[in-house]
């Protein structure tokens, strides 16, 4: 297992995503894959604000589709190239993030997280309604390919998988350096306690929003790609239970860590595959093994193969100090009482 | 006349709405007291509420009132259950936990109830379905009849949580943890206690406005979002807070719908809530910092 953490271990799995087109013959499970990278991306980044600063948002499929909006509109209502919008989405996303989350940031814990369900709840119904601007109900179709160098369009579901593929491994790399950077350790601070975090002069206001921020940012611009590789929106997107179902994903893999979102949010889809038979029911399934999860294994796969290590670690450092402690008390006792005498 | 008639008829849709949305908040605000966890499965015990009495009613042939009771006593099983296997395992765990556990709960009752019921909109028939006029006013019974029977519900509770030493043992939990269980109230029973009544005031709500709108699996989603609206507005944990906060956003929905557009009546009750929580981050009825 030692091996395979660290860099050689995310250097696999970056070959394994790699190679991934080559082992399977099929179009359809490319979609699938490239589908689960985009959820996987958009959860990065509903980790960041809830895994790694402490506060549950539930308005992040709303980002996402905010996002998806932004390069849907601006491409097929107004003819902006494919890439100026997908940059715009996460930009227009995090401007628009920052006033919500400077109210709603405002606000601690529960009042935090349905402060944000009824924000999610206004950007869904403002997408649904507001027709002019949204298409409404009907939805934006024939959003274009992105385009690449030199005339080439990313439309062959192998070359969006590699696009896809490239932005989630862009984007894993870019997290794991803001969580293991002093503003990483800042953010779990506060996730550990608002008022000691405060006491050790951290500014809580402004660090939780520049976390907010950074996570509707990566929700943007996954909406962005989410927009380009389906090519077709609807207000579905902004729903709620995208934001439950990558909680989901978060939770399974294991909340507060890079690995565990990932995991979670690209085998909870081919679980679902598996479990396709029960379609629109799996909740039926997946309820109650959320429940169990979070009584029972509340930190996720990743989080408890860590509690694990770290307990093992702890107990041959214990092995190691005992004889070590012992030694000492040995030896002086004689010599204690030898120059007694 | 013709606009003081107008305005009548906007009362009457306020209070009728009111009445059902603070039945609903009671018991979001009454477990919020209790357990400092929102359960954010509520709405799918709203949802439960209306098939059960759905389901007696067209399947049985069961009168409307001993449905809603059959409804009513169903679901606060399923809430008690609920505290029991939920909740309960979950007392010492942080905030985040108990939320996702009662998310998942609310996917689980909502798909069940898909697959038992399908995904179809239902409607459910009520036997009074006649129309009073009164002074030009016209009010369908169904609607008097809920108001009638939601502040009755609210008076009822009211005694119950003043007058009885069952009722006193939850004002006293949710006042002091310690404090109660140091007099000697027993904490689970209490915590079981509040899920069954909350359930019941969802499956009563539930069952008094299907008549008037319709029965589906999602059909808790926005109650239960403007019911965490109501109890924010009036404090978490405060029951009049819960009965002001509701007509507060009965009124606003029904005239906003009316004066302003039917077409966003269901945003007003969150802009409602981002405005006012946006100058007073406290609510409107508290005193301290969240």
């Amino acid at each position: 297992m030692k091996y395979l953490e660290g860099r050689i271990g995310w250097t696999l799995l970056v070959l394994a995503g790699l190679v991934f087109p080559f082992v399977t013959g099929n179009d359809y499970h490319l979609t699938v894959m490239s589908t689960a990278y985009i959820f996987a991306l958009a959860t990065l980044g509903l980790n960041l604000i809830t895994g790694y600063t402490g506060q549950f948002n539930l308005a992040h499929s709303g980002f996402m589709a905010l996002g998806a909006y932004v390069v849907g509109i601006l491409t097929v209502d107004h003819q902006v190239p494919f890439w100026v919008a997908f940059a715009l989405s996460g930009v227009i996303t995090a401007v628009v993030g920052l006033p919500l989350g400077f109210v709603s940031l405002r606000l601690k814990g529960h009042y935090f997280s349905i402060f944000t369900l009824c924000v999610g709840y206004i950007m869904f119904l403002v997408i649904e309604k507001w027709e002019s601007l949204t298409h409404g109900t009907v939805g934006i179709i024939g959003i274009p390919a992105p385009t690449g160098f030199g005339g080439y369009v990313f439309d062959q579901p192998r070359a969006l998988y590699y696009l896809v593929f490239a932005f989630l491994v862009v984007g894993a790399f870019v997290m794991h350096r803001i969580v293991t950077s002093l503003l990483g350790r800042t953010f779990m601070a506060i996730r550990n306690s608002d008022e000691l975090a405060e006491s050790l002069g951290i500014n809580l206001a402004r660090n939780k929003l520049l976390s907010f921020l950074l996570s509707v940012f990566y929700a943007g611009l996954a909406g962005g790609l989410y927009a380009g590789f389906v090519r077709f929106l609807g207000p579905d997107l902004a729903g709620t239970h995208h934001t439950f179902e990558m909680t989901t994903f978060m939770l399974i893999g294991g909340i507060g860590t890079i690995l565990g979102p990932l995991l979670g949010a690209i085998g909870m889809p081919w679980l679902s595959q598996h479990l396709q038979f029960l379609q629109e029911y799996r909740y039926v399934v997946f309820g109650p093994l959320i429940i169990l999860l979070v009584i029972f294994v509340p930190n996720g796969i990743v989080g408890s193969y860590l509690a694990w290590k770290a307990r093992r670690a702890s107990n041959e450092a214990k092995k190691l100090a005992a004889p070590k402690a012992a030694q000492p008390v040995n030896t002086t006792a004689p010599q204690g009482g030898a120059t007694h005498a | 006349m013709d606009f003081l008639q107008q305005f009548l008829q906007q009362v009457l849709n306020g209070l009728t709405l009111g009445g059902i949305y603070s039945l609903v908040a009671l018991g979001l605000t009454l477990v919020y007291g209790i357990l400092h966890v929102p359960n954010f499965a509520h709405g799918a015990f709203y949802m439960a509420g209306a098939f059960v009495s759905f389901h007696l009613m067209t399947r049985y042939g069961v009168n409307y009132w001993l449905a809603m009771a059959g409804s009513a006593a169903v679901v606060a099983v399923l809430s008690t259950l609920a505290e029991r296997l939920v909740f309960h395992p979950l007392r010492h765990h942080s905030g985040l936990h108990p939320m996702i556990a009662a998310i998942g709960m609310m996917l689980f009752l909502e798909a069940t109830a898909q697959l038992i019921w399908g995904a179809d909109f239902q409607r459910m028939q009520s036997p009074y379905s006649g129309i009073v006029e009164l002074g030009g006013l016209t009010a369908p019974v169904q609607r008097l009849l809920i108001i009638a029977a939601a502040f009755l519900m609210m008076v009822v509770l009211h005694l119950f949580l003043k007058k009885t030493v069952t009722g006193s043992t939850i004002i006293a939990m949710a006042q002091n943890r310690d404090g109660a269980s140091l007099v000697g109230i027993d904490a689970n029973r209490v915590a079981m206690l509040t899920f069954a009544i909350a359930g019941a005031l969802a499956a009563i709500a539930a069952s008094l406005y299907a008549p008037i709108n319709l029965v589906y699996p999602a059909m808790g989603n926005l109650v239960i979002t403007k019911a965490f609206v109501i109890i924010i507005l009036g404090g978490m944990g405060s029951v009049p807070g819960a009965i002001v906060g509701g007509l507060i956003i009965g009124f606003a929905e029904s005239f906003g719908a009316f004066y302003i557009s039917s077409d966003y009546k269901d945003i007003i009750a969150f802009v409602l809530l981002v405005v006012i929580l946006s100058v007073r981050p406290q609510g409107l009825f508290t005193k301290g910092v969240r």
